[in-house]
């Protein structure tokens, strides 16, 4: 057979096809774009433009205080908005020197984790839809209602949460949240055996899945890759594990890993920690401590040389501050006593607020996609200076044209899936 | 067939009762294409951000936008009648928001999901375009960040009252000249730019 | 400890270089002419082999800041999770900084952000374009000089009216 153009078959090809793909396109699930240069049906290249929900976050997070901010932490990685508030509020903390007291920890571990399985489902969801089992994504969101009625019954917002502040949280967990978080564990592994069920050996899916867009360690390690996609290619790092951050370092469960670090390896990783998340809420939740949630008394923050917003730095001297000068007092107190009412405008106005260290930090969680960081830096002032966010997302698709290359257009949205880019975590 | 006095002043007027055999309904033709238009609405989603989680979760099986004809979700801009705008839109965005808008076939109608695509919302930066309506003709404005997906569907509910309400076959509806301006604070400003 | 003997050898190949600590995170500034050599040191000598971040941050208006756009590179072993972050200043009239691609294949984007955002040109970049940004947008929007609500761009399109549609 000789192509058309009197071409021998063994000559090359004498031009590509270039394809459009996205930004509008069901399977970049939002706004990627990707220019393909295409040989046949085979990938030769692939330019992916970013850009198309960029918000200005980082510029948002100079403007805004450190309590106000997290509520655009919510909208950054909008599958899982709990994993952003606990990384955010970690970051100002470490920068404050703020310990949390254990109840706080245990909770922000348990919405954590529920944030975690919620961003894996979607993730699982996403893939099968994308490659064509659309039972398999309603059998994900169901679940996901769950918990988006979980985190309704623990700050009032299904889906932006902004549910931490600094040193605490908004509310404390209520005793209904609790029963509701209990029931949720009974019933997600029923749904999960059944997507498992349904999708491990369905040829079609496996078929579409394995041997696509291989990573290998070596070249995870060289992109900086974390989170599921790293640990699909054999990096056993967790920073659960390796560096653990709130008390994670109680509870026990494993990190899951593979070998093969293809669609397919991706795929079971993100479906073994949901299972791994269970176990961790199951143990928070059954040795949740008593106490407040919220910091009291005093820490290593109140000791040091900080400085007062409206305080040219100088005046640093008198320093003895309680704890009320950071923690957003109770609802109640501001609405009934003076005191609170006082010490809440101390906090929220403008020129007002915590003093921060004139310092720099970079404090990393590990959220459903991977390693997310923020490296703020502190002026004094009650706003960041500089809310560097480090995006999973960013760093992954950065990954996509050395996966595709060589592999059909149809493993596109194969690949894709399996990333789990989020938009607005990408462009922020 | 029978003839009857309807004017009530005793005189035999031209005016005629037909009485119709079971099963048939008479209404004006606008209205009957209203009502199909409405009950078939195929939405296409414009999901940028957090508010197409929310869209998504509409579709999908606990709110199930299919109880209310407008579940036939469709990527093709040809072959939808109501684009859903959920999420913010950004300057490198827009241009394709638009050329998606005019490769839709009329009639169309747009709902504007979410505080950012109505206002920007919390998204007063560079490169956030402040409401979609100052580029685009838009319906039904759903407030929330994000909307429920109750608030969803009720939009949806709404739109179909209006196009129940002011649509004709041939669209003339469209044609109105309040609908052809953009908003006020645009016709004032020239171009709408604000700062 | 591992830490403090890291900052010795490297100290000793680099006099001049600055080391500091914070809530027990270990910091070193390196001048901007041998940035791209105690990376490499890093990675090489010390397996510092996961390239975590590469940011910047604008000191225009920071109080008793020397230099206009500090660097940092966040570095980690990808067995162990230590890290160390490196950092060097650069200044105003077209600051440049020597790319680490050629190190790690994950500094492409990065750099190209860094570029997008404020500026900074990476010396040795392969393919150095906008990112985020259209590319015919002029500033650099995360300057401290550059206003948040933009100097009008979010407003420069064409009008669609129901007639046009
Ligand atoms: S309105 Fe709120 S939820 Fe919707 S896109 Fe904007 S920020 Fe996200």
């Amino acid at each position: 057979m000789s192509h058309p153009g009197g071409l021998a078959h063994d000559e090359p090809w004498p031009y590509l096809w270039t394809m459009n793909f996205g930004p509008q396109h069901p399977a970049t699930h939002t706004t990627l774009r990707l220019v393909l240069k295409l040989d046949g049906e085979r990938v030769v290249d692939a330019m992916p433009d970013i850009g198309f929900l960029h918000s200005g976050f980082e510029k948002l997070g100079e403007h805004l205080d450190y309590n106000q901010y997290v509520t655009v932490t919510d909208r950054m990685n909008y599958v899982s908005p709990m994993a952003n508030n606990v990384a955010w509020h970690l970051a100002v903390e470490k920068l404050l020197g703020i310990e949390t007291p254990p109840r706080c920890q245990s909770i922000r571990v348990i919405v954590a984790e529920l944030a975690r399985i919620s961003d894996h489902l979607l993730c699982l969801g996403a893939m099968g839809l994308d490659t064509g089992a659309f039972t398999h994504f309603i059998y994900a969101f169901n679940p996901r209602e769950q918990i988006s009625d979980i985190f309704e019954a623990l700050c009032g917002a299904r889906f932006t949460n902004s549910y931490t502040r600094v040193g605490g949280l908004m509310y404390d967990a209520s005793p209904n949240a609790i029963e509701m978080i209990r029931d949720f564990l009974k019933q997600l592994p029923k749904t999960l055996s059944d997507m498992e069920r349904l999708m491990n050996r369905n040829r079609i899916f496996v078929d579409r899945m394995k041997g696509v867009g291989v990573l290998s360690k070596a070249e995870a390690i060289n992109r900086g890759c974390s989170g599921p996609i790293a640990r699909a290619s054999g990096v056993t790092r967790d920073l659960r594990k390796n560096e653990p951050y709130l008390n994670y370092r109680d509870f026990d469960f494993n990190v899951c890993c593979a070998e093969g670090g293809d669609c397919y390896a991706r795929y079971l990783v993100r479906l073994a920690e949901i299972r791994e998340s269970l176990k961790i809420i199951h143990q928070a939740v059954e040795n949740l401590p008593a106490g407040p949630v919220n910091v009291v008394g005093t820490g290593p923050f109140f000791g040091e040389k900080t400085f007062f917003a409206n305080q040219s730095r100088s005046e640093n001297t008198d320093l003895s501050p309680s704890a009320s000068r950071v923690i957003l007092p109770d609802k109640k107190a501001v609405f009934s006593t003076i005191e609170g009412l006082i010490s809440h405008f101390e906090l929220v106005m403008a020129n007002r607020g915590f003093r921060t260290p004139c310092e720099e930090i970079y404090c990393a969680t590990e959220a459903p996609n991977g390693e997310l960081g923020f490296y703020i830096v502190g002026d004094g002032g009650p706003r960041a200076y500089r809310a560097r966010c480090r995006p999973p997302s960013f760093v992954h698709f950065a990954l996509f044209p050395h996966l595709i290359r060589g592999h059909t257009i149809g493993d596109v949205v194969a690949v894709l899936g399996s990333l789990n880019i989020i938009a607005a975590e990408l462009d922020r | 067939m029978a003839v009857t006095d309807v004017t009530g002043r005793g005189e035999a007027g031209p005016a005629t009762i037909v009485e119709l055999p079971e099963g048939v309904a008479v209404t004006k033709l606008d209205e009957l294409v209203s009502w199909c238009r409405k009950n078939s609405l195929w939405p296409m989603p414009f999901a940028t951000a957090c508010c197409g989680i929310e869209l998504m979760a509409t579709g999908a099986s606990r709110h199930d936008l299919a109880r209310f004809g407008a579940e036939v979700f469709r990527f093709s801009p040809r072959q939808c009648d109501l684009m859903i705008v959920a999420g913010r839109v950004v300057m490198k965005m827009l241009p394709v928001l638009q050329r998606i808008w005019q490769q839709m076939p009329e009639p169309k109608w747009c709902i504007s999901m979410g505080a950012c695509a109505s206002t920007g919302g919390v998204f007063d930066t560079y490169s956030v375009v402040q409401g979609i309506d100052r580029f685009l003709p838009v319906d039904v404005y759903t407030p929330g960040c994000p909307p429920r997906p109750e608030q969803l569907i009720q939009s949806i509910i709404d739109l179909q009252e209006k196009i129940q309400r002011e649509g004709t076959l041939f669209c003339r509806e469209f044609d109105a000249p309040s609908r052809q301006q953009p908003p006020m604070a645009l016709r004032e400003r020239g171009r709408g730019i604000r700062d | 400890m591992m830490d403090s003997r890291v900052i010795q050898q490297l100290q000793t190949a680099f006099p001049n270089l600055t080391a500091s600590e914070f809530r027990g995170q270990t910091r070193v500034v390196a001048p901007v002419e041998s940035i791209h050599e105690v990376l490499e040191t890093l990675k090489e000598k010390f397996a510092f082999d996961l390239l975590v971040d590469i940011t910047c941050v604008d000191y225009l208006y920071y109080p008793d800041a020397e230099d206009r756009f500090g660097l940092v590179y966040l570095l980690a072993n990808a067995e162990t999770g230590r890290r160390i972050t490196v950092r060097c200043f650069v200044n105003d009239t077209d600051p440049t900084v020597p790319s680490v691609v050629g190190l790690w294949k994950g500094a492409n984007w990065l750099e190209r952000e860094v570029w997008d955002m404020f500026g900074v040109r990476f010396d040795g970049h392969p393919d150095l374009r906008r990112i985020l940004l259209p590319e015919e947008f002029t500033a650099h929007p995360l300057r401290k000089d550059y206003p948040l609500q933009g100097r009008g761009e979010r407003h420069n399109f064409p009008v669609i009216t129901r007639a046009e549609g």
